[in-house]
C-alpha cells in the first residue's frame, strides 16, 4: 500500500495532490533503491491497481471539491466561497466571489475529472487490476509493462489538466463535451490543454483494454471456463471492448480539434462565423455536428463504462451477502454482452435537438429504448437474487442495496429523455443532470464504495471499521438524495444546466430556486459524510481488525486462493484450478454455506 | 509464477498473449483511422464547396508500391528466421526498415513541394484532411520504424536468449506492418485519385 | 401524474405539446409503477430475508416466471409508447406544414442575443450578408436595406412577437457558436447551430397573459422566456429573450408600428 502522507504542509489549490503524491515518492526514492521499483514504477498488478485506486481517489475528491465551489456559488450567489474563497485566485474569484468564466472553468473540470479521471481509472484501473487477475486465477496481467505504462499515461492525463488551471485564461471551459465552435473559436488555451490530456487518457484507457481483454482471455486458469467467471470479471471484460472500439474515434477528434486550434484548420468551422463582431479568419467549410458524432460515438459507451464494473461489484457483493447463488447468471453475462454491443448505436440521443430527421430521430430513439432492456434484465436478476436469501447487512451490502433503487431512478429516468418528444422539453435541463448523477453518483459511487468495503482486507489484511462504515452509508444516502433529486423538478421547470446563476434571472425557474440552496447544503453534508470514510480508510490500514485470508466466506479464487495480501509476484503459491461455479453458496448437502471455485466435489 | 503463454500458444484460444493483443490494438487502430476517413467523407459530402487539389500521383504511386514491397520484405524477414535463418532474416528486415526510411523520403519531398506551392493544413479541409491523414499515418511508420530498428539493434540479442519469443515479436510487428500498409492503401485511391 | 407534472412544469400553450406532455405523463406513470412496485418489493425482501429471520438461504431462489412477464410487459410497453406515440409526435412536430398559412420568422443568435428578423409585409426575407453585420450600429444580422425585399423586414432584439393561431416556422441558426433556443411554454427546444438553418415549426393557442407580458412582467419575474439551453460561453445563463403571443390585430398594430418606424407608410 502505497503510504500516504496526510500532514503534509504545502496545501497549493489545485496540484496539491498530485505534486504531494508526487514529492513523496521521489523523497523515499533517495532512501532505498528498491524503493521505486517496489511502488513507483512497479509492474505487479496488484501495487499499480494500489497506484490506480489511490490516485483516482484523489482525484474525485479534488473533482467533488470543485463541485463544492460550483454549488457554492448556485446556493448563495454572489457571495464570496468561505475558507477557501482567497485561495482561487484574483482571476477567478475576486474577493472570493466566483465569477461566471470560473463557473465554467470547474463544471468542464469536474464533469472531465469525474469520468475520466475519477470514477474509470477507479473502477477499471484499480478494482479491475487488483481483482481480475485473481478472480480468474493468473499470476499477473498479461502485459505487466504494458499495464506501468498505462497507469503513467494516466498520471500524466492527470498532470496537464490539472496544469490546465493555471494556464492563461484558466483550464477547459466549455464543458466536459467541449462543442466546437465555442471549445475552438472562443475557448482560452485551457482547451489546447485538455486535448492534450485527453490524448495521453485515451491512449492510457486503449493499452489498459488491450491488456486486459488479453488477460481474461488468455490467463484463465484450468477449468475456468466462461460460464464459470465471476460477473465481475465478465463485466470488465465488456467494459475493455467499449474502451477498446470507442475511445479511438474521439482520439481521432481530438487531433483534429487540436489542429483547429493549434494550425488554424476548420474541421469544426462552418464558414462565415462572426465571433466577437469579427468576421473569423478560417478556411471554414467544417461540421460543427461532426465533433458532436464523434464525441458521442464514444461518450455514450463511456456512460456504460462507468456503470459496468460497478454491476459487477454489486453482483459480487450481492451473490456474498445472500449466501446464494446470483439469480440467472447466464441472462446477466448475455444482457451484459447485448448491452455492450448496442452502446455503439445510441449515441445520437444526446442529439435530437441538433435538426435530424425523423428516419435518423426514429432509429435512435429505437436502439435507446431496446437498450434499456439489458439493463432491466440485469437489475431484475440481482433484485430476484435477493429472494430466499439470508441477507447480511454489512457496508459493502448497504451500499449494493442502495445501488439497486438508485440505479433505478437514475435508468427509469433515461426513459423520457430517450423518447425524442419527451426530450424536448427535458434535454439540456436539470432533469438531465439528476438523470445521469442518479446513476452515477448514488448508482456507482456507492457501488465503489461498496467494492472498496469489500476487498479492503484483500488488499490490506484488515478490515474496516463496521459502524464508521454506517454513518458513512446512511448520511451519504441521505445526502445525496437530498442533492439530486431536486434537480429532476428543477428540470421540468425548465431550468437549463450549466447557469452560473442556478436559473436566478428566468421567470420559470423562480419556482423551483430555493431548491438551490437545499442542494448545495445537501452537498456540503453530503462532503461531511466522506470524512468517517476518510478517516477510516486510512486509520484501517494500521489499526483495522486484522482478518483471515477470506474474511466475507466468500468463493470466488481471490478469496480462496490466496492469503490477504496475496504474494507479490505472482499471487499464487500453486496454481489454483477451477472446479465450481463462482457464486456456490448455501449448495444442499453441504456443511458450509459456500463452496469455493477451488474446491472438487466428490460426485456421489 | 511465470505468466503463461507468452511464447507458447494457448490451445482453446490458439494465440499467444502479444498474438492476442496486437490483434486488438489493430481493431482498435481500425476505429481510429475509420473515423478518420469517416471525418474526410462527412466533411466532404457535407460540404457544396469543397476543393480537391491535385496531389503528386507519380510520387505516390511510387510510395504505394515502396510500402506494398516493405510489406513483403517483412513477411520474408519472419520466414527466414523460422528457418532460423538469422542473416537472411536480418537482411530482409534490414530492407524493410530502409523501404520505410524511403518511404518518408518520399513523403518529406512530397510535403515541401505542397508547401512550396503554399498549401497548408490550414488553407482548406481537403489540406487539413491530407495532412491529418498522411501525418497521422507517417507517424505509424515511424513507430514502426522505431520498433525495427529496436528489433535489429538492442532487442535482436534474444535470438540467442528466447529465440521463440523473438520471432514471436517479428509476426507481432509484421502484422502491425501490414495494417500501416494497408491503411495506406486506402489513403492513396481517397486521397490522390478521388 | 399530469397534475403532478403540471405542478412543476410550465403551462403549455402550443398545439403541439400536448403531445409531447402526453408522453411524458406515460412514460413517468410507467417509470413510477416500475420504482414503486420495486421498492415494495424491496422492501420486504429485505425484511422477510434478512439472517436473523431466514439463517440458511435457499440454494434455488426464485423460482416464478413472474419477472419474465415484468419484462415482457416493459417491453410491449415501450414499443407501444415509441411507435404509438413518440415517433409520430416527432414526426408531427418536425414536419413543416406543407402550405397554408405559415408564419416566417429568421432568429439569429450569438453570444448573448437572440436577434429575430421579419420578412415584414411582403413575407419576403431580404438579403442578408455578413460582411455588412455591425453590432454597435444595431445590425446584428447583416440586413442589406438596398435590397428591395429588405425595405419593410423588421429586425428586434430579444425580443420575439408572435400572433396566435398560426403555423409558425422559425428558421434557427447561429453567428457563432452554438446556442439552445428554448421556449418552455411553446415546449420548443432547438439548438441553433452555426453553418445550419434549422426550421423550427409550432403553433401557439393561448396568447401571453397581462402577467407574463414586458414590461409589468419583468420585475415580478413572470415573463415569457427565450431560454439558452446550450453552453456557449461566459454569459450564457443571462442569454435570455422575451416572447409574446399576440392575437393577429395585436400583431399587426405592432408590425403597422415598426413600419411607421422604417418611414413605410401602409396602405
Ligand atoms: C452510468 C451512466 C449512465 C447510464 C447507465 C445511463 C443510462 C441511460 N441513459 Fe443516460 N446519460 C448519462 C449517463 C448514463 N445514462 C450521462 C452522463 C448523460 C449526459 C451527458 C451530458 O449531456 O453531459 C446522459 C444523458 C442521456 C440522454 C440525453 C439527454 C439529453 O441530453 O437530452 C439520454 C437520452 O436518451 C439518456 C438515456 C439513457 C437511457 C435510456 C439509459 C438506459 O440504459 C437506462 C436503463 C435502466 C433502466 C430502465 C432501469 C431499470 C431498473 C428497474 C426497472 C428497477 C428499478 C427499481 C428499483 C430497484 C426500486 N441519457
Ligand atoms: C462520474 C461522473 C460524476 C460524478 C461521480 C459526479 C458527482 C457529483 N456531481 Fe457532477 N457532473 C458530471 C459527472 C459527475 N458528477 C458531469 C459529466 C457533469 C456535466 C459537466 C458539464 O456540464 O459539462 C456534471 C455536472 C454537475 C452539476 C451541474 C453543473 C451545471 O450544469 O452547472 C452539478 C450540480 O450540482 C453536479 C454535482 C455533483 C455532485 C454534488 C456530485 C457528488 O455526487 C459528488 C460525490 C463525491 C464524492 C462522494 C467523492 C467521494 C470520494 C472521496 C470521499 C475521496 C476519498 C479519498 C480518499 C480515501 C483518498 N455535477
Ligand atoms: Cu447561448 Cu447559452
Ligand atoms: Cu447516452
Amino acid at each position: 500500500m502505497s503510504p500516504i502522507d496526510e500532514q503534509h504542509p504545502e496545501e497549493a489549490p489545485e496540484v496539491s495532490e498530485e505534486a504531494h503524491e508526487h514529492a513523496h515518492d521521489e523523497h523515499h526514492g533517495e532512501h532505498e533503491e528498491s524503493f521505486i521499483w517496489k511502488y513507483v514504477f512497479s509492474t505487479d498488478h496488484k501495487m499499480i491497481g494500489i497506484q490506480y485506486g489511490i490516485t483516482s481517489l484523489l482525484f474525485l475528491a479534488f473533482g467533488f471539491a470543485l463541485m463544492l465551489i460550483m454549488r457554492w456559488q448556485l446556493g448563495n450567489p454572489g457571495q464570496p466561497v468561505p475558507f477557501i474563497g482567497g485561495l482561487l485566485g484574483q482571476a477567478n474569484a475576486p474577493g472570493g466571489v466566483v465569477l461566471p468564466e470560473f463557473y465554467n472553468q470547474l463544471g468542464a473540470m469536474h464533469g472531465t475529472i469525474m469520468v475520466f479521471l475519477g470514477v474509470v481509472p477507479l473502477a477499471v484501473g484499480a478494482f479491475g487490476n487488483y481483482i481480475v487477475p485473481l478472480q480468474i486465477g493468473a499470476p499477473d496481467m498479461a502485459f505487466p509493462k504494458l499495464n506501468m505504462m498505462s497507469y503513467w499515461f494516466y498520471f500524466l492525463g492527470g498532470v496537464v489538466m490539472l496544469a490546465s488551471f493555471v494556464a492563461p485564461g484558466g483550464a477547459a471551459n466549455s464543458g466536459w463535451t467541449s462543442y466546437p465552435p465555442l471549445s475552438v473559436a472562443v475557448a482560452t488555451e485551457g482547451q489546447t490543454y485538455w486535448l492534450i490530456g485527453m490524448v495521453f487518457l485515451i491512449t492510457s484507457s486503449l493499452l489498459g483494454a488491450v491488456n486486459f481483454i488479453t488477460t481474461i482471455v488468455q490467463l484463465r486458469t484450468k477449468g475456468m471456463t466462461w460460464m464459470r467467471l465471476p460477473f465481475f470479471v465478465w463485466s470488465q471484460l465488456v467494459t475493455a471492448f467499449l474502451l477498446l472500439l470507442a475511445f479511438p474515434p474521439l482520439e481521432a477528434a481530438a487531433v483534429f480539434q487540436l489542429m483547429d486550434r493549434v494550425l488554424g484548420t476548420s474541421f469544426f468551422l462552418p464558414s462565415g462565423l462572426i465571433v466577437s463582431n469579427q468576421i473569423l479568419q478560417v478556411a471554414g467549410g467544417g461540421s460543427a455536428l461532426l465533433w458532436q458524432h464523434l464525441f458521442w460515438f464514444l461518450a455514450h459507451p463511456e456512460v456504460y463504462v462507468l456503470v459496468l464494473p460497478a454491476m459487477g461489484i454489486i453482483a459480487e457483493v450481492i451473490a456474498n451477502n445472500t449466501r446464494k447463488p446470483l439469480w440467472g447468471y447466464k441472462p446477466l453475462v448475455y444482457s451484459t454482452v447485448f448491452l455492450g454491443f448496442m452502446s455503439f448505436i445510441v449515441w445520437a440521443h444526446h442529439m435530437f435537438l441538433t435538426g435530424m430527421g425523423t428516419v435518423m430521430n426514429a432509429f435512435f430513439q429505437t436502439t435507446t429504448m431496446i437498450i434499456s432492456i439489458p439493463s432491466v434484465v440485469i437489475l431484475t436478476a440481482l433484485l430476484l437474487s435477493l429472494w430466499g436469501a439470508s441477507i447480511r447487512f454489512n457496508t459493502p451490502m448497504l451500499f449494493a442495496l442502495a445501488f439497486l433503487p438508485m440505479f433505478g431512478i437514475g435508468g427509469l429516468t433515461g426513459l423520457p429523455l430517450g423518447l425524442a418528444p419527451a426530450d424536448i422539453h427535458l434535454h439540456d435541463t436539470y432533469y438531465v443532470i439528476a438523470h445521469f448523477h442518479y446513476v452515477v453518483a448514488p448508482g456507482t459511487l456507492f457501488a465503489l464504495f461498496a467494492g472498496i468495503y469489500y476487498w479492503y482486507p484483500k488488499v490490506t489484511g484488515r478490515r474496516m471499521n463496521e459502524v464508521l462504515g454506517k454513518i458513512h452509508f446512511f448520511a451519504s444516502l441521505v445526502f445525496i438524495n437530498g442533492v439530486f433529486m431536486p434537480m429532476f423538478l428543477q428540470g421540468l421547470a425548465g431550468v437549463s444546466r450549466r447557469l452560473y446563476d442556478g436559473g436566478a434571472t428566468y421567470s420559470h425557474a423562480q419556482g423551483v430556486l430555493e431548491w438551490n440552496a437545499f442542494m448545495s447544503n445537501s452537498a456540503f453534508l453530503l462532503a461531511l459524510a466522506q470524512l468517517p470514510f476518510i478517516f477510516n480508510f486510512f486509520w484501517s490500514i494500521k489499526m483495522g481488525k486484522v482478518v483471515d485470508s477470506n474474511p466475507w466466506r466468500a468463493t470466488t479464487l481471490e478469496w480462496v486462493a490466496t492469503t490477504s495480501p496475496p504474494l507479490g509476484h505472482g499471487n499464487f503459491e500453486t496454481v489454483p484450478v477451477v472446479y465450481n461455479g463462482p457464486y456456490e453458496y448455501s449448495v444442499p448437502g453441504r456443511d458450509d454455506d459456500y463452496l469455493p471455485q477451488n474446491v472438487a466435489v466428490q460426485e456421489g | 509464477m511465470e505468466i503463461p503463454y507468452t511464447v507458447e500458444v494457448r490451445p482453446d484460444t490458439g494465440l499467444y498473449n502479444a498474438k492476442m493483443g496486437i490483434w486488438l490494438f489493430l481493431a482498435s487502430e481500425v476505429m481510429l483511422f475509420g473515423a478518420l476517413f469517416s471525418t474526410y467523407i462527412i466533411l466532404r459530402t457535407g460540404n457544396p464547396d469543397w476543393v480537391q487539389h491535385s496531389m503528386n500521383v507519380p510520387l505516390a504511386t511510387l510510395n504505394t508500391m515502396i510500402l506494398i514491397s516493405s510489406s513483403v520484405t517483412v513477411v520474408m524477414s519472419w520466414a527466414s528466421l523460422r528457418l532460423k535463418n538469422f542473416a537472411r532474416f536480418r537482411m530482409y528486415f534490414t530492407g524493410t526498415l530502409l523501404l520505410a526510411g524511403g518511404f518518408m523520403v518520399v513523403k518529406a519531398i512530397e510535403y515541401n513541394q505542397e508547401f512550396s506551392q503554399g498549401l497548408f493544413p490550414w488553407s482548406d479541409n481537403y489540406m487539413g484532411i491530407y495532412f491529418a491523414l498522411t501525418g497521422l499515418h507517417g507517424l505509424h511508420v515511424v513507430g514502426g520504424m522505431v520498433v525495427i530498428g529496436y528489433l535489429l539493434g538492442p532487442g535482436a540479442k534474444m535470438w540467442r536468449t528466447a529465440p521463440e519469443q523473438y520471432v514471436n515479436r517479428i509476426e507481432c510487428l509484421g502484422l502491425y506492418w501490414h495494417f500501416v500498409d494497408l491503411v495506406w492503401i486506402f489513403l492513396f485511391p481517397s486521397l490522390y485519385l478521388l | 401524474m399530469q397534475a403532478l407534472l403540471n405542478r412543476w412544469m410550465p403551462i403549455d400553450a402550443s398545439a403541439h405539446g400536448a403531445r409531447l406532455d402526453a408522453l411524458s405523463v406515460w412514460t413517468h406513470w410507467l417509470m413510477a409503477i416500475l420504482f414503486v412496485g420495486w421498492s415494495i418489493y424491496l422492501i420486504y425482501v429485505l425484511f422477510r430475508f434478512r439472517a436473523k429471520a431466514n439463517p440458511k438461504a435457499s440454494y434455488e431462489g426464485a423460482h416464478s416466471h413472474f419477472s419474465s412477464y415484468i419484462e415482457g410487459g416493459i417491453v410491449v410497453i415501450e414499443a407501444v409508447l415509441l411507435v404509438g406515440f413518440a415517433i409520430p409526435a416527432w414526426a408531427a412536430w418536425t414536419d413543416l406544414p406543407a402550405s397554408g398559412d405559415i408564419f416566417e420568422v429568421r432568429i439569429v443568435a450569438q453570444q448573448f442575443t437572440w436577434s429575430v428578423h421579419y420578412p415584414g409585409p411582403d413575407g419576403v426575407f431580404g438579403r442578408t450578408d455578413i460582411n455588412l453585420v455591425d453590432d454597435p450600429g444595431g445590425n446584428n444580422i447583416g440586413l442589406d436595406r438596398s435590397d428591395p425585399a429588405a425595405r419593410d423586414d423588421v429586425f428586434s432584439l430579444n425580443n420575439l412577437f408572435l400572433p396566435v393561431d398560426r403555423d409558425i416556422v422559425v428558421y434557427l441558426t447561429s453567428k457563432d457558436v452554438i446556442h439552445g433556443f428554448s421556449l418552455p411554454q411553446m415546449r420548443v427546444k432547438q439548438d441553433a447551430i452555426p453553418g445550419m438553418m434549422i426550421p423550427v415549426h409550432f403553433r401557439a393557442v393561448m396568447t401571453t397573459p397581462p402577467e407574463a407580458r414586458l414590461p409589468e412582467c419583468f420585475p415580478n419575474k413572470t415573463c415569457w422566456e427565450i431560454a439558452c439551453a446550450q453552453l456557449c460561453g461566459i454569459t450564457h445563463y443571462n442569454m435570455r429573450g422575451f416572447y409574446q403571443i399576440m392575437t393577429q390585430a395585436e400583431f399587426d398594430a405592432w408590425m403597422a408600428d415598426q413600419q411607421a418606424a422604417l418611414g413605410n407608410s401602409r396602405p
